[in-house]
């Protein structure tokens, strides 16, 4: 990072300039995977946010603890801690939505976005930095997948966070909650999200 | 039967790609050309086939009896970082041509969650067995490689297209691996 960043300019160039999915295309497979609805967006969302801000406080901490050539297996066995205890208290608390993530939330460890921030920001950055980059970048990488969420499920289901809005026996664009429509979604979003941060730049 | 099951069913029907959603930062990094897809497909054959199989023993012999199972995602990630780094070196060694065509796709795959992923789905097999596991890991990594060749065919084919300013670049790719996926869910009910 040549450049000193305000706190806030760092905050929200996780959720704009370098947004985890519209623009970095990092961490596809849960965003693809787990957005049949909003509630299941928002859930994946925070869980991956959790484990993205405590892996990068620990590693800003230790930082200088670690030798660089061994620094990725140290990082991710860190991230692989955070998400085995995110796992357990989805399971133990919300065994509902647990069931839904599925086999997403061990695939959290190999979420580039947490090892990418973890690499190329915590290991060089100091505590206070390293926890505003992944609130930002957290934020960010919920927002998008509240967003393709709620998209989806709007359009394939008729409803908004379980809250019906048509009549029990529309028929509606079953694709979306099907695989290619995340795909498609997806790209439609990031048409929108392009052209939105167009104007405001 | 039931082994042919297995592989229509990880080819085709679950793709673990266009329909399962695993893997997909290989499927949308590095399918610009047929030759390099190639290579990513045969590296990732090659590395979830060890990987399921040591996954596979070491679940079933040392973290099950020891009652150790909450340990499962930590033990496979630090097995599949290591077994790259390990295939890496001897496949230096053994056979330089092979390690000329896949190297350089090897350390991409620790972070490729297809690996993990059919790992940790292969415990989950119905009346599961070292040979099934490893049998499901070759299928996945087929229906890995068939749909990595197809989609980088129709983008070595996308860049003669004309294609809207704003559709440039991610978006499309996104629409084509849509398209494809359609396609592919053409098979489901066939098992």
């Amino acid at each position: 990072m040549p450049e000193k960043l305000s706190p806030k300019q760092n905050f929200l160039k996780g959720i704009v300039k370098e947004n985890p999915v519209f623009v970095m295309l990092l961490g596809m497979c849960p965003t693809l995977g787990v957005t049949t609805s909003a509630f299941n967006g928002l859930g994946m969302g925070l869980a991956t946010l959790f484990v993205l801000l405590m892996s990068n406080i620990v590693v800003s901490l230790i930082k200088s603890q670690v030798p660089a050539k061994v620094r990725i297996p140290a990082f991710i066995v860190i991230i692989a801690a955070f998400v085995t205890v995110a796992e357990m208290v989805l399971e133990a608390y919300i065994p509902f939505l647990y069931e839904q993530l599925g086999i997403f939330i061990p695939l959290i460890v190999v979420n580039c976005l947490i090892l990418g921030r973890a690499e190329a920001f915590a290991s060089k950055n100091n505590l206070a930095v390293s926890i505003v980059d992944a609130l930002g970048m957290g934020a960010g990488f919920v927002i998008a997948l509240t967003a393709l969420g709620a998209t989806r499920e709007l359009l394939g289901n008729g409803s908004l966070f379980e809250f019906r809005l048509v009549p029990e026996d529309a028929s509606t664009l079953i694709l979306f909650i099907l695989p290619p429509g995340a795909f498609i979604a997806l790209a439609y979003l990031a048409i929108l999200f392009n052209k939105l941060t167009r104007k405001l730049t | 039967m039931e082994y042919l099951i297995i592989l229509i069913s990880a080819v085709f029907v679950n793709n673990i790609v266009l329909s399962q959603f695993l893997g997909i930062c290989p499927f949308l990094g590095v399918s610009g050309k047929v030759s390099t897809s190639v290579g990513m497909s045969g590296a990732v054959l090659f590395v979830m086939t060890i990987a399921t199989t040591v996954t596979y023993l070491l679940h079933q012999y040392l973290l099950l009896p020891m009652g150790l199972d909450y340990l499962r995602t930590i033990t496979f990630i630090l097995v599949i970082a290591a077994l790259v780094q390990m295939v890496e070196i001897v496949m230096k060694k053994v056979s330089p041509p092979l390690y000329q065509a896949l190297g350089v796709f090897l350390p991409l795959i620790t972070t490729n969650c297809a690996v993990l992923g059919v790992a940790i789905l292969a415990l989950g097999l119905e009346d599961g067995s070292l040979v099934k596991a490893v049998f499901f890991a070759i299928s996945s990594s087929a229906g890995f490689a068939l749909a990595l060749v197809v989609f980088a065919s129709i983008r070595e084919y996308l860049e003669l297209a004309e294609i809207p300013e704003g559709m440039k670049g991610v978006p499309i790719n996104l629409l084509v691996a849509g398209l494809l996926s359609l396609a592919f869910l053409g098979f489901a009910g066939l098992v």
